[in-house]
């Protein structure tokens, strides 16, 4: 029954219309999310030239396999189509506060992802932001979404004798912890197991017997650690040891990589890499707008595994460093550390608080992460991160 | 002519490969021989997607290339191999001839000592066959970029020997189990299909038409017996695999009604439940609730 995996010829000619119609439905898929490029935008035509408009359901069928890359698009995605191709009066269903068109990309991310929260959250943030506009003398604890707009001193990090403890810990742990072992081998001039192929080539030299022998061994791999540091008022008071922390890994570590978060997402790899100490400080001080002001841990977990997240792989230990308190809705934690903990290999919570007499993980932020945290530990200052030692190692 | 008859021709023919597929299922493999694009399949395990690149196989009349991942797997086992032993015959023998070496060492790394493994194989036959790289989440990072070249340029370079154009390109299916997260690289570059749990009527048309010895009645109360057991909290939901296998189980055990005998209805259940927990968990009255239910 063999049934020509010939072409098919086109059956439907495309007018420009509905190619213009395809594109924008592309354009704005990506908008949503969708990751789509030129390439889709040709093969989304010659799916329309296959199933053409007059089986819209067929167009559907065609476009979803073309367009999704996982469960989470598949999905999404009739939604999406529905609101696009249907008639405008069921457009309003889809995006529960939709958007100008001209508006950012990250804002309409933000509502798609709050669903219908939306309205909601963006009164919430505007109370916030007027009613304890106190400044920066007055007291705030606990949470809030207020950014910071003074500078903050990093002078500390250059503190050479602190700096050196860290340093030397650091340089400690990265030996010791413990390194992946691939099944993946590599050659080596000694060993156990012999390199066949390499063993083969070697001996057409001698005339086809095997003197010089090479060997193979399997390969260990370094642990990534990838650092989140909350950096808000709340761990304002710990928020030293832990940059000193992220400057120890970032070095000792080949490829490491840390983040400092408020109420953003910052990058601060390069910035801690700097050796010179007045450049360390004039770096740090440009992205430090906000620091020691309010958290937004889901958001800032979001923009993490929508930029970022794509960096981490099997050998990840993502270390997040807060102590829970967040203005967001906890609600929001748990599917943001799902994806993170899909990539990486374990996932790490340091909370200062834990450490404190009488203290529970009860707020609504931390109790919604625990079931994804491998491993939840106190840190409050630099012994307590060096008694970790044995914790992370066995990691 | 209109394209809904095709569909419905190509899930036509799926059915007489022993492929039961929804229409959106057919019409997207419709497609996936049309567009020269990778196929991405993911859904639970049990639930088919292996089958899809052997019915597609058997449509084609070609040859299925399977290529199961596992971690560690590399260049040697995916792509080729020189075959040693008789690499060092060869040289014995040259030994004995005059003939001059570098002719000696084009001969040594030549096509003739070459293994074809999965990956070759594939683009060099000469009718495209279906390749089918099973849970390539099982893979490492590395090997799935190496995949994601070979796919786009449909060629293999070998050092010793040059590099080996295809002749065909295969149609390419990929299973996933999510056990790791793909790069997004590969999935863009793939059509995508998620399978669900099959429905009631058509797990039941696959019971019907794999095991037809069981007949309509306890196919029925199997089904509907499986479909409940998935809506318990399972740790390992039971696939369709699981369905067959039990309905099996039970036309061995000359069960012709679940009721008929809860006893040996228990003791069968091992061909669904497959954790220590699952089995532990599911009691006599909550079987009994079950069977009930599916009567």
């Amino acid at each position: 029954m063999r049934q020509a995996p010939a072409r098919l010829e086109p059956q439907f000619a495309i007018d420009t219309l509905l190619q213009t119609r395809l594109i924008e439905f592309i354009r704005s898929a990506r908008e949503n999310g969708f990751s789509l490029g030129i390439a889709e935008e040709i093969d989304a035509q010659r799916v329309a030239q296959f199933s053409g408009i007059t089986h819209p359901q067929h167009l559907r069928w065609g476009l979803r396999s073309l367009m999704c890359a996982d469960r989470d698009d598949w999905e999404r995605f009739d939604a999406l189509f529905n609101a696009y191709w249907r008639p405008v009066r069921t457009q309003r269903k889809f995006q529960p506060s939709p958007s100008a068109p001209g508006a950012p990309q990250a804002a309409q991310r933000e509502d798609k992802k709050g669903g219908g929260q939306g309205a909601a959250a963006e009164v919430d943030r505007s109370g916030v932001g007027t009613g304890r506009d106190a400044g920066d003398t007055g007291v705030q604890k606990g949470a809030s979404r207020q950014e910071n707009l003074s500078q903050a001193d990093f002078r500390f990090l250059a503190d050479a004798g602190q700096m050196r403890i860290v340093e030397d810990w650091v340089e400690h742990l990265a030996r010791r912890m413990r390194r992946k072992i691939t099944r993946r081998e590599k050659l080596q001039c000694q060993g156990r197991r012999i390199h066949m192929r390499r063993t083969v080539r070697n001996s057409l030299r001698y005339g086809g017997t095997p003197i010089q022998l090479a060997f193979r061994r399997r390969i260990r791999l370094q642990p990534r650690l990838v650092l989140l540091v909350d950096v808000s008022r709340s761990m304002a008071m710990y928020s030293t040891v832990f940059l000193r922390f992220a400057r120890g890994i970032v070095k000792a570590f080949a490829d490491a990589e840390a983040f400092a978060y408020h109420t953003r997402l910052i990058n601060i790899t390069q910035a801690v890499r700097q050796a010179d100490p007045i450049k360390l400080q004039h770096s740090l001080s440009l992205i430090s707008l906000g620091w020691s002001g309010g958290t937004r841990i889901a958001e800032s977990l979001t923009v993490f595994n929508r930029d970022y997240a794509h960096r981490l792989n099997d050998r990840s230990i993502v270390v997040i460093v807060s102590d829970g308190l967040d203005t967001d809705a906890p609600d929001r934690i748990p599917p943001q550390l799902e994806k993170i903990k899909r990539r990486c290999r374990k996932l790490v919570w340091l909370n200062p608080l834990l450490g404190r007499e009488g203290y529970e993980p009860l707020t609504g932020s931390m109790m919604a992460a625990l079931p994804f945290i491998d491993l939840f530990a106190p840190a409050h200052n630099l012994q307590s991160l060096i008694a970790l030692e044995t914790a992370l190692i066995a990691l | 002519m209109s394209k809904a008859p095709k569909t419905e021709a190509f899930q036509k023919n799926l059915l007489e490969a022993g492929y039961i597929a929804e229409r959106s299922l057919a019409a997207t493999l419709l497609l996936f021989t049309q567009l020269q694009r990778p196929l991405l399949v993911e859904g639970d395990a049990g639930v088919g997607k292996t089958e899809i690149a052997r019915a597609l196989s058997k449509i084609f009349d070609c040859p299925l290339i399977r290529l199961q991942c596992y971690e560690g797997l590399d260049v040697n086992t995916a792509v080729y191999e020189w075959n040693y032993q008789h690499q060092l015959l060869a040289i014995k023998l040259l030994e004995q001839t005059e003939i001059n070496p570098a002719k000696a060492e084009q001969d040594i790394f030549s096509e003739k000592y070459l293994l074809k493994r999965p990956l070759l194989q594939a683009i060099t036959e000469s009718v495209a066959p279906v390749l089918l790289i099973d849970e390539i989440d099982r893979a490492d990072e590395a090997f799935e970029a190496y995949l994601l070249e070979t796919l786009s340029d449909f060629q293999i370079s070998v050092p010793e020997l040059g590099t080996i154009k295809g002749r065909c390109k295969p149609y390419v299916v990929l299973t996933s189990n999510a056990t790791r997260e793909l790069s997004d690289a590969l999935r863009r570059r793939c059509l995508y299909y998620y399978i669900e749990y099959p429905s009631f009527d058509k797990e039941l048309r696959i019971v019907n038409t794999r095991l037809p010895e069981v007949g309509p009645q306890l196919a029925r109360q199997v089904v509907a017996f499986v479909q409940a057991l998935r809506k318990t909290d399972l740790r390992k939901n039971p696939g369709i695999a699981e369905s067959l296998d039990w309905a099996a189980a039970l036309l061995r055990l000359k069960v012709s009604s679940l009721d008929q005998d809860i006893e040996t209805v228990m003791d069968s259940l091992v061909c669904l439940l497959k954790t220590r927990e699952d089995s532990a968990g599911l009691t006599r009255g909550e079987v009994e609730r079950l069977v009930a239910g599916a009567l």
